[in-house]
């Protein structure tokens, strides 16, 4: 298969490859795919008080589109609301990367994960405002 | 004046090292070298039976019959040629399923054998044929016992490969000639990736049936040979291509004297220096083993470790997605089965058959070392697999939940497709 140089490019040079602390709060994980099918990736967004993404990071298992597409995931995320994050689409990486046809799921996959990591951040701030109403 | 098939000279470009030697491999340039009369001075049809032409022709396939012949223990006479194993497989269960069809509807094969032997067996049960698809145990071999409890009166033909193109190991042949003689029923075996790799003998083996494959042992592409005994048992078979009546009525068609001489210089060769290159094989194998294992933990050898040839590896680097692994490894030219399910690409059949786990499944790649494999090619592969795997690892979100976490990857509620 050929890829585009902007594949190429995150593959070779992926951004943001890491982890943040699962436990802390301002943190949100998304833990997608099944090693048994042949693509794992882990996307964490740190969150600050004003509602922004002010770091993301990934590990991903998986092809080399699917790495290339959890890097460019993480660099768009930073420096967006969640509302904006929310709204990235696996269309908008798999016509950055020009992913072929057979490798678009690679791109939906990081949607999920985006989708993921927001949920869990959403969890833990709805579940600490739950946990903190009856001491206020 | 210029000569206008010559190529603009592009400059040089570093070509990854070929370590798909199961695919295909080069051909010798003595071989070439062998062949290279017969397509110009020496040109004539070697079924020509009235001039020079036609004779020397003749006596050049004749010798090349001698060579593949000496190879396998078998004589001259039994040689029939074709144009590759997929055509030698096709011929031999096909052929022996329709000579003998009315007295016999049964066959027996294994579930790990090449897609020819596989689909041809699947053409016959269209046909009304049973087939028995054995399978194989852990270690990539068919289990005896399982073979003899598979055999009725019915059975025709058993077609066990030699040695399997994925995973380089070694059926137990003269086992199953032995069994299969025992039981009168006709033993086929693949042997494309076998001959000039290991010893094989047709009588001590007990085998009826062997196919070859040139381009597979440094001989041409677009050649083979399938052996079919004349005697103690006779084997009888319906020809699938017909026509002139070439090659005892097996197998029609006007032999093309280059290819075959080149099979059978081929032959010579391989038989010549199998010892001496299975010895050079098997140090580069070792060394190539001990340089990943002193760097990397987590490999998985898949197929039994002592039933093998020296060159061929078929490795799991767990916790590494096949895919991206060979496009860290570009000057690397292997192979692997592998890309998550929903890329088509499922994990090979051969690994799933071994009851390799799917997720290791998905982290193999096939390594093959060959005749002009040289040590400084092994331990280039060798550095550059480990750059790969050891970068993908580090960004691998199981490596880090198995080794870094501690974390049971079964108690994960996976999401996947
Ligand atoms: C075990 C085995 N059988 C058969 C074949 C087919 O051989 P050929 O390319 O000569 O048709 C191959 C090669 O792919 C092989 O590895
Ligand atoms: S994740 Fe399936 S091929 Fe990329």
């Amino acid at each position: 298969m050929t890829y585009s140089n902007q594949l190429l490019d995150h593959y070779n040079n992926p951004r943001n490859v890491g982890s943040l602390d699962k436990a802390d709060d301002r943190v949100g994980t998304g833990l997608v795919g099944a090693p048994a099918c042949g693509d794992v990736m882990k996307l964490q967004i740190r969150v600050n008080d004003a509602g922004v993404i002010e770091d993301a990071k990934f590990k991903t298992f998986g092809c080399g589109s699917a790495i290339a597409s959890s890097s460019l995931a993480t660099q768009w995320l930073k420096g967006k609301n969640l509302s904006e994050a929310e709204n990235l689409k696996n269309t908008d990486i798999a016509n950055h990367l020009a992913l072929p046809p057979v490798k678009i799921h690679c791109s939906i996959l990081a949607e999920d994960a985006i989708k993921a990591a927001i949920a869990d951040y959403k969890e833990k701030q709805s579940k600490k405002t739950t946990s903190e109403a009856p001491a206020a | 004046m210029n000569n206008i098939y010559t190529l603009p000279t592009a400059a040089p470009r570093q070509r990854p090292i070929y370590m798909d030697y199961q695919a295909t491999t080069p051909c010798d340039p003595r071989v070439v070298e062998a062949m290279i009369p017969w397509f110009t001075e020496k040109f004539g049809n070697p079924h020509s039976r009235n001039h020079e032409y036609g004779w020397e022709a003749e006596e050049a396939t004749l010798m090349a019959r001698e060579h593949i012949a000496d190879l396998i223990g078998a004589e001259a006479k039994d040689i029939i040629f074709t144009s590759g194993a997929t055509e030698s497989n096709n011929l031999a269960i096909k052929g022996v399923a329709s000579f003998y069809k009315g007295r016999k509807n049964h066959i027996v094969t294994c579930v790990t054998e090449h897609k020819c032997v596989l689909d041809a067996c699947r053409h016959l049960e269209e046909d009304g044929f049973h087939v028995t698809y054995l399978p194989v145990m852990a270690n990539g071999l068919i289990d005896l016992d399982l073979l003899a409890q598979s055999l009725t009166d019915q059975t025709a033909i058993v077609s066990i490969m030699a040695v399997n193109n994925e995973i380089g190991v070694i059926q137990p042949l003269a086992d199953i000639g032995k069994l299969c003689r025992e039981r009168g029923v006709f033993f086929h075996t693949d042997a494309a990736q076998a001959a000039g790799k290991i010893p094989l003998d047709v009588e001590a083996m007990n085998i009826d049936l062997l196919s070859i494959s040139g381009h597979k042992l440094y001989g041409p592409k677009g050649i083979g040979a399938l052996y079919v005994r004349r005697r103690n048992p006779r084997v009888r078979l319906s020809a699938i291509i017909h026509g002139g009546g070439q090659e005892r009525g097996m197998r029609s068609g006007t032999l093309p004297t280059p290819l075959c001489v080149g099979l059978g210089e081929a032959c010579r060769l391989a038989k010549t220096e199998m010892t001496e290159e299975n010895k050079r094989l098997t140090s580069y194998r070792d060394l190539f083993l001990n340089l990943l294992s002193e760097a990397l933990t987590d490999l998985h050898i898949n197929g039994d470790k002592q039933q093998r040839i020296p060159s061929n590896l078929n490795i799991s680097f767990a916790f590494v997605e096949g895919e991206s692994l060979m496009m860290s490894i570009k000057d690397l030219a292997v192979s692997s089965g592998s890309a998550c399910t929903s890329a088509s690409l499922e994990p090979s059949y051969v690994l799933r058959a071994l009851g390799v786990e799917e997720e290791l499944a998905h982290t193999s790649l096939r390594i093959g070392f060959g005749r002009f494999t040289t040590e400084d090619e092994v331990r280039q592969a060798a550095a550059s697999l480990i750059a790969a795997v050891t970068k993908l690892r580090a960004m691998s979100p199981l490596w880090e939940m198995v080794k870094e976490e501690g974390i049971d990857l079964r108690t994960i509620q996976w999401t996947g497709h």
